[in-house]
């Protein structure tokens, strides 16, 4: 009797929808209104994050160029035209910061995991939507207190995304450890905060409301990347959330969690009035451990929601199953579990103990193993399948690429002593550009174009896409590959005029064809803005499943009613990837499609 | 977290199911755990709790490897522990056990008796948590402040963060009281169980936590 | 709907596979100039290695994404499990990554290896923005150093303490550096303010200066020459201006270059 009064309940109650516009579109509780709130906020700290990029390759061009214009519209960081070096420290620093956090942390995930955890596991909205609703509304102060330590006296925080004490510790040595340090602490709290609220949501949503016959098993890939980029975000997080609040009471409190005794800056040595110096025994070494504990999770929180997206892009548009399937599953777990033992490959030739960098090492290159099968799947996956290229697919052969390019420098990277040369030049800059931050853009841009009909209702513009897709890979490429070469010829990170070494003049011709690159990068984003704008005002009004494919989300109107499905959730009978079944006439079976049609058992039992 | 915050349904839809949290079931169809029914992992709500527990676990336990690494350092000086943290971890422990009366007399649906016992557990929260900011007075005296040393750097980072996790659960226990007061929950339900594992979690991470800093 | 699209994707593959991997057959790395070429070498078998993955894997990518598209007629093969081959791919990996693992760990182990008895001390402290180098004299002893000391008006950058009869010997110089050719050098490396980090292109050294701590690395420069020091740890406002210059000399002459400089 409960449980029939329990259905009639929800099922009657369900989400009261919300009427008035403040409450359907700005305070709303709809997951797939945050999934897009979520999204457009980090693409807006996109242009900014890229806009920093354009910039650090000026100056890494032509650095004793003055720039007048430049010089009087952004008077505080230049000096007669030419860029300060303190601008240029705050350049990275905040470049990195925001992309990393602010961005790619963002839109892949709080984004389309917002818009889609409900519609691929079939339940109406998130496990909690009132909660789901705050995490956006504490993200958002965070990229106003980023974006606001810009202004503070000064300026933004200087000291590297990794923002590694005793510089960030203590404001004498460098100006960004001011104020902009502390803000850019405070906008990491909020954006930690919010990150957690979302794992909680996401993780509770894709475990505990999945509609019926949906087993983990019969789960999109893109799901279980959701769902272990929550458990990394839940259990990685909190190491920063402790070393931010040890750093606020080094910087402010006069503790010595990071700092060390004997420290002399400017040349006076910090000692209180009776000597006694003001630092005891703190380590620096202390911060990177913790912060790494999170920074290596962290990236693995970029990238695993584009290999979700890439696999059910692949499948869609190759008429294909994904090639082992549980095999893909499994080896985002074991990528996820190991990036938990990584973290000291950031640190080899930081002082830490060498048995450390045994340890560590061993690790870095396991984790190989999964990535590359992964891209051995998606080969084995288009072999014999049958393409079609629009947009999204163009995207997802993009982070194939991506992934196989920044993937294998990994292998250099993680060899202990090969990364002593390697540690802190281009070349690293150069792994992380194409495997991290590189396959994340590309993940967006085809989960932008693919489900774009499940946010708007409308397709974006096919011409435009491909022509976006065209000129952000080539010149993508322009930009990053280069870097493995200046960083084995010795070109160090952040490092505002490598010139001043005679081993690296040679390399300006290389920095200036990069720059230019960047320049076309940057600029061929701006066909993604209009395509992005037009479509949702203009584009072609989309059905209900575009693209003829088979996960839940395409069972139901473009975009969804409030509610998620206008009658009853469907339920489940088989994997999102039975495309081109033989014995079948479509080339694609439903999910929701209950008959083993033409097989004799479903694939992959529950 | 509040209850309310996670805009539950308690697991049995009764008079209070629609009245209570807004009634809104966001979980899916018919299935193993869209009908309101406990999923694979029990409620929603429980196992988002636990999953919050298990972040703050980590946020702990980084305090504690980098407090494991700090003692190793020549500057470590021993800080003797201020006599009222006994006491006060004598009041924690007694809100545990006045919050398992309450939830007892709740399941029994003994609605007045309930709500006292609620009621002392949060005073004796409330106590508890004046009484670390009494130990902070008392190492004050003595001349130990925050910077003074690494241990006592750590002890007021460590029993601040607890605090603050502790006046989180304050805030819990007061909507849980005006739930009680509401008659939100159902007979025979559990009303406060999820309240009452955040709060035990609580009072183990404080036993947990002076061990760490004064007896191991 | 035309094949342009797998074309362009294969083509610009190709090009990738072509450029990437002829622009790595240029020698980018320094010439090298002390006793770390199992790193050199290491590279260079890392290089070969991703480099045979990187054509053979991005091949099949252009192939498949051009010949595996769309036409009248087409079907994907509903192929989708082989599990030897899974298991075959997943070892073959395995095994590849576990031999550069041995070897990785080998290499470690001989760069990370206490210098040799004999080896060549020297000290260098890194400050913002300049490295401080710091010889222990005839008495082979370092002086102590006390950061209450330290006074840049009168030269003395590192807090040597007058009265420790140990430290009247030391002998400082700033951004130079003179060690001997063909015996091991052992660096004690420290910092006054922030992390630096010693780098030494031609001779594969990179080692953080950590603040609280003396790290030591120890290398065999192999030829007589100058070199540049480079700071490869972001330091502040000068970090790029944090050049020292590194002579190599016959042992025989080192103490009369060290002697000149320092009289300076």
């Amino acid at each position: 009797m409960a449980q029939s009064t329990a259905a009639h309940t929800h099922e009657a109650h369900g989400h009261e929808a919300p009427r008035s516009f403040i409450f359907k579109y700005v305070f709303s509780k709809d997951h797939k209104v945050i999934g897009i709130q979520y999204y457009v906020t980090a693409m807006l700290m996109a242009w900014v994050a890229g806009l920093l990029a354009m910039l650090i390759r000026l100056q890494l061009a032509w650095p004793e160029k003055t720039w007048p214009g430049l010089g009087r519209f952004l008077s505080a960081g230049f000096t007669d035209g030419v860029m300060n070096p303190e601008f240029y420290a705050m350049l990275f620093t905040m470049h990195g910061t925001i992309m990393v956090f602010f961005v790619l942390s963002t839109a892949p995930v709080s984004g389309f995991g917002n818009l889609l955890i409900p519609l691929q596991c079939g339940a109406r909205d998130m496990a909690f939507p009132f909660l789901n609703a705050l995490s956006y509304w504490t993200f958002l102060p965070g990229c106003v207190v980023i974006l606001a330590s810009f202004f503070v006296g000064a300026g933004a925080a200087a000291g590297g995304w990794t923002s590694y004490p005793p510089l960030s510790a203590l404001p004498g040595t460098i100006p960004g450890s001011q104020a902009g340090q502390t803000l850019w602490i405070v906008g990491m709290v909020f954006f930690i905060a919010s990150f957690t609220m979302g794992g909680l949501n996401f993780l509770t949503t894709i475990l505990n409301l999945r509609t019926k016959g949906l087993s983990l098993m019969r789960l999109p890939l893109t799901m279980w990347s959701m769902m272990l980029v929550a458990i990394l975000g839940l259990l990685a997080f909190p190491a920063l959330t402790g070393a931010s609040l040890m750093l606020i009471f080094d910087r402010h409190f006069g503790t010595s969690f990071f700092l060390p005794a004997g420290l002399v800056v400017s040349g006076q040595a910090l000692v209180g009035p009776d000597g006694a110096p003001l630092h005891q025994g703190g380590s620096p070494l202390l911060w990177q451990h913790l912060f790494w504990f999170l920074g290596h999770p962290e990236v693995y929180i970029l990238m695993l929601p584009a290999l979700g997206f890439t696999s059910d892009i692949i499948a869609t548009f190759a008429r294909k199953p994904i090639f082992g399937y549980k095999t893909m599953a499994a080896a985002m777990v074991a990528i996820a579990g190991l990036s938990f033992v990584v973290w000291g490959h950031h640190m080899f030739v930081s002082g830490m103990s060498p048995y450390l960098g045994m340890a560590f090492a061993v690790g870095t290159m396991l984790i190989a193993v999964p990535s590359a099968v992964k891209v051995f799947n998606w080969l084995a996956t288009l072999w014999k399948s049958r393409i079609t290229y629009r947009t999204p697919m163009l995207w997802a052969m993009g982070v194939v690429s991506l992934f196989i390019s920044g993937g294998l420098s990994g292998i250099l990277l993680g060899q202990s002593a090969v990364d002593i040369p390697l540690h802190d030049t281009y070349f690293v800059v150069a792994h992380f550009h194409l495997i991290m931050a590189g396959a994340a853009l590309f993940g967006v841009f085809g989960a932008t174009a693919y489900w774009f009909p499940k946010m708007f209702g409308r397709m974006m513009n096919e011409t435009l896409g491909k022509l976006h897709f065209w000129l952000t890979f080539v010149a993508y490429y322009c930009v990053f590959f280069p870097m493995h070469y200046t960083g084995l010829a010795g070109h160090m990170r952040r490092i505002y005029d490598p010139y001043q070494y005679e081993f690296l003049k040679a390399l300006q011709p290389i920095n200036q064809f990069i720059t230019v690159a960047a320049f076309v990068l940057g600029a061929a984003q701006l066909i993604f803005l209009v395509n992005f704008l037009w479509s949702a005002l203009r584009g072609q009004k989309a059905g209900e499943n575009p693209w003829q494919a088979n996960g839940l989300e395409w069972t139901t109107p473009s975009p969804p009613p409030h509610g998620n499905w206008p009658d009853e959730i469907p339920e489940v009978h088989r994997s999102p990837y039975d495309y081109s079944v033989p014995g079948v006439e479509a080339d694609h079976v439903m999910q929701t499609d209950p008959a083993p049609v033409g097989e004799r058992a479903p694939h992959h039992a529950g | 977290m509040p209850a309310d915050v996670l805009e539950k349904t308690p697991t049995f839809s009764g008079p209070g199911g629609g009245a209570g949290g807004g009634g809104e079931r966001p979980g899916g169809g018919p299935g193993p755990s869209g009908d309101g029914a406990p999923g694979i992992l029990g409620d929603p709500a429980a196992f988002a709790l636990w999953a919050f527990l298990g972040t703050v676990s980590m946020l702990f336990l980084g305090f504690t490897s980098a407090y494991i690494l700090r003692r190793a350092s020549a500057d470590w000086r021993p800080l003797a522990a201020p006599p009222v943290l006994w006491l006060n971890t004598a009041l924690l422990a007694a809100s545990s056990v006045s919050l398992e009366a309450a939830r007892r007399r709740l399941r029994g649906w003994d609605l007045p008796a309930s709500e006292r016992w609620l009621l002392a557990t949060g005073l004796l929260g409330l106590l508890f948590v004046a009484g670390q900011y009494a130990g902070w007075r008392q190492l004050a005296a003595r001349g130990v402040f925050l910077a003074s040393n690494p241990h006592s750097s750590f002890f007021y980072v460590l029993t601040g963060v607890h605090a603050v996790h502790l006046l989180g659960g304050l805030a819990w226990f007061v909507a849980a009281r005006r739930r009680l007061r509401r008659l939100a929950y159902a007979p025979g339900e559990d009303g406060l169980r999820l309240f009452a594992t955040y709060w035990h979690f609580l009072g183990a991470l404080w036993a947990y936590l002076l061990v760490l800093l004064f007896v191991l | 709907m035309s094949k342009l699209q797998g074309l362009l994707f294969g083509l610009s593959t190709l090009a990738l596979v072509v450029v990437g991997v002829f622009l790595f057959t240029k020698p980018w790395m320094p010439p090298l100039k002390s006793d770390r070429g199992g790193i050199d070498d290491a590279i260079w078998l890392s290089l070969v290695v991703t480099g045979v993955v990187f054509v053979a894997t991005n091949l099949m990518l252009a192939w498949f994404g051009w010949r595996y598209q769309d036409a009248p007629g087409a079907k994907s093969a509903y192929w989708h499990d082989d599990p030897r081959l899974e298991w075959g791919w997943t070892l073959a990996t395995a095994v590849v990554m576990f031999f550069f693992l041995f070897k990785a760990l080998g290499l470690w182990a001989q760069v990370t290896s206490p210098a040799p008895a004999d080896a060549y001390v020297v000290e260098v402290t890194g400050q913002q923005f300049a490295w401080n180098v710091r010889y222990p004299g005839p008495d082979g002893v370092f002086g102590r150093t006390d950061s209450r000391l330290v006074n840049p008006g009168a030269f003395n950058f590192i807090g040597l303490d007058p009265d420790d009869p140990a430290a009247r010997d030391d002998l400082t110089m700033q951004n130079q550096l003179f060690l001997p050719e063909g015996r091991p050098v052992r660096v004690r490396l420290r910092s006054l303010d922030v992390i630096h980090s010693f780098y030494l292109p031609e001779f594969r050294v990179k080692q953080d200066a950590m603040p609280g701590m003396t790290v030591e690395t120890w290398f065999v420069p192999k030829e007589a020459g100058t070199w540049e020091i480079a700071c490869a740890e972001h330091c502040g406002l000068g970090h790029y201006r944090m050049r020292g210059v590194m002579t190599i000399v016959p042992p025989g002459e080192l103490d009369a270059r060290i002697r000149e400089a320092t009289a300076e």
